[in-house]
């Protein structure tokens, strides 16, 4: 990957330090960052100019700006792959899967916390953390089978399995939150006349909005990028999610690179644009995730 | 909040609680987990089992079936295509995880010094966990088919002034290469995580001490991010032994067959050669083998930061 670092003069602009404000700031760190970053931009830097391009523009290192914006790429990208079906697919998988995992996960991570004195409950939890190491290519045969007979071969079944399979780890980030959270809260509401079911609505659910937060992120990335689950279970060609448009034509963009190009960066653009304004709270929120 | 008063003039405990109104409470929180447990039980549990049992059969994936007992199993590894598979597999994903941790431990370290911009260069390299491995293997796949070789070229290094994909004996330093590109990202901010629980006051006295750098990481850094330190590694090597989506993208398993992964294996049996029994029974080893290897490392990273209790 050191190869790529050498030169983007018009990338580093950007980034590269301009003045010293204060003096604590380490210079040779911050170009030795500099020049790393650039294994990161590079690729995507590349990845746009090339979708601008026309096909003769390619060729030489890749990375000249293009002579001419050549903006039917988009649009024969958009047309070939049907872009605005596949790009409604995917947004109502990956938003369905997100909400229902925050509702439903956070409801039985509740349950099981507040009941690990119960072996019930804490047969639960462990069963859960165990399925965290079944890999998913064990299951992948039989759950394919198992969703066509359930008639659950669609968008539908996808968002369910999400759900479902998310349960193990999202139990376990949830729990170990929950635990921290004092009884007294709960107590207070009870108290009160409020049910258990109120109590977690009112009082619980609020309090696990950074958790909520964090599990909704993981969800969103996984759901909206993963392409061997919407690979084996998606049966209808007009239900294919972004990823799985990508693999399905490559082999009509053939040697159209510029198009297949185009295609790869629409599929991109709307979590990187989110990612672009969201940046620090998503971070925060998967660093929250790695700290119990 | 009502609640925050109501809390300070009755202070009681949950068992105090659960004595009062045992049974509701208790079948309420049955209510909440049992769907969810059902579910789960169909959508996860069955499929697995369902797949253990059929490991035992010859089943196709169509037709009718028989027992053959463990024959599945011995021809298992009899079968040099499988075989190859798994030596791909852990070569593929031992060698990344050590690249993504050491780098990950690197730049995050970098980020956590006292940099400019530190915001701005976090989130830049953690965009790459932000896109599909699908789609940055089909980029890289160009990248490294038509623009690396012509900086071989240029640069005179003879391997590779050829697509380092199309060879067989490199075609996996490529998808090594593009794997941690995508993999460190989410490494790097689980580290970060790690180092800000570092007090910064133990490097002040370490620095008067006159401990250098690399002391200072060895002694201090090291030893208190150890549990980031097992977490990272048993989540790299369990994801990257299911390595799917980039070899798909980069290779297509090629050249020949020099690149299939375990799951690529059980994919294409499974679904395409009417294999189900078989692979199967192949999946059921890849689990062992996988479990295995997640409790090899946490028994040898340290029990105590992987204990889930």
């Amino acid at each position: 990957m050191s190869t790529l670092t050498q030169h983007t003069p018009e990338l580093a602009a950007g980034t590269a330090p301009k003045k010293r404000r204060r003096s604590s700031v380490n210079v040779p760190l911050t170009l030795l960052v500099t020049v790393l970053s650039l294994t990161v931009l590079i690729p995507l830097y590349f990845t746009i100019v090339t979708a601008l391009k026309s096909p003769d523009q390619l060729g030489g290192n890749g990375l000249a700006l293009p002579t001419s914006i050549h903006l039917e790429n988009f649009s024969n990208a958009w047309k070939l792959t049907n872009f605005p079906n596949a790009l409604l697919i995917s947004g109502i998988v990956t938003s369905v899967a997100v909400v229902l995992t925050i509702l439903t996960n956070s409801l039985v991570a509740y349950a099981i916390a507040r009941n690990m004195h119960r072996p019930f409950f804490k047969a639960l939890y462990y069963f859960f953390i165990a399925a965290l190491f079944v890999p998913f290519p064990i299951i992948m045969l039989p759950v394919t089978k198992e969703m066509a007979v359930l008639g659950l071969d669609n968008p539908v079944g996808l968002f369910l399995l999400y759900t479902v399979y998310g349960l193990s780890f999202n139990v376990f980030v949830y729990t170990a939150f929950i635990k921290s959270i004092p009884a007294e809260l709960e107590e207070a509401a009870i108290m009160d006349g409020a049910s258990v079911w109120t109590t977690f609505r009112k009082v619980i659910f609020p309090i696990l909005t950074p958790i909520n937060a964090t599990v909704g992120i993981l969800t969103c990335l996984w759901a909206w990028n993963d392409f061997l689950l919407p690979l084996v279970i998606l049966s209808d060609p007009n239900t294919r999610t972004l990823p799985l448009v990508q693999y399905v034509f490559q082999g009509q963009f053939n040697t159209d690179y510029t198009t297949a190009f185009a295609s790869y960066l629409m599929a991109m653009a709307p979590l990187l644009l989110v990612y672009l304004f969201a940046q620090r709270w998503v971070i925060s929120g998967v660093m929250r995730g790695s700290i119990k | 909040m009502t609640t925050t008063a109501a809390k300070a003039m009755k202070p009681r405990t949950t068992a105090g609680l659960q004595r009062r109104r045992p049974s509701r409470a208790h079948k309420t929180f049955y209510w909440m987990v049992v769907p969810a447990l059902v579910l789960f039980v169909i959508l996860h549990t069955i499929p697995t089992l369902t797949g253990m049992f059929f490991s035992f059969t010859n089943y196709a994936g169509y037709g009718e079936w028989d027992f053959v007992g463990l024959s599945n199993y011995v021809n298992l590894f009899k079968d040099d295509r499988i075989m190859a598979s798994y030596g791909f597999t852990f070569l593929f994903a031992v060698t990344t995880t050590i690249v993504v941790n050491v780098g990950a431990l690197f730049i995050a370290i970098l980020l956590n010094s006292k940099i400019k911009f530190q915001t701005t260069f976090r989130g830049i390299f953690f965009i790459p966990n932000i896109l599909s491995v699908l789609i940055v293997g089909y980029v890289f796949n160009y990248l490294l088919s038509n623009n690396l070789p012509l900086i071989g070229q240029a640069l005179g290094i003879k391997w590779l002034s050829t697509s380092i994909l199309a060879n067989p004996d490199l075609a996996w330093l490529g998808i090594v290469g593009v794997t941690a590109w995508q993999s460190i990202a989410f490494s790097v901010i689980i580290y970060l995580a790690g180092l800000q629980t570092v007090p910064g006051e133990l490097y002040e006295a370490a620095g008067l001490d006159g401990a250098s750098p690399w002391r200072q990481f060895w002694s201090i850094t090291f030893p208190l991010i150890s549990g980031f330190f097992t977490i990272n590694m048993v989540l790299a090597l369990k994801g990257l032994l299911q390595a799917f989506d980039q070899i798909v993208a980069l290779t297509n398993g090629g050249p020949g067959t020099s690149t299939e992964s375990v799951a690529m294996v059980i994919y294409r049996g499974g679904f395409q050669g009417g294999e189900y029994g078989y692979q199967m029974a192949n999946s059921v080893v890849y689990l062992v083998v996988i479990v295995a290897l997640s409790l090899l490392q946490m028994r040898v990273l340290g029990r105590k930061e992987a204990d889930f209790s």
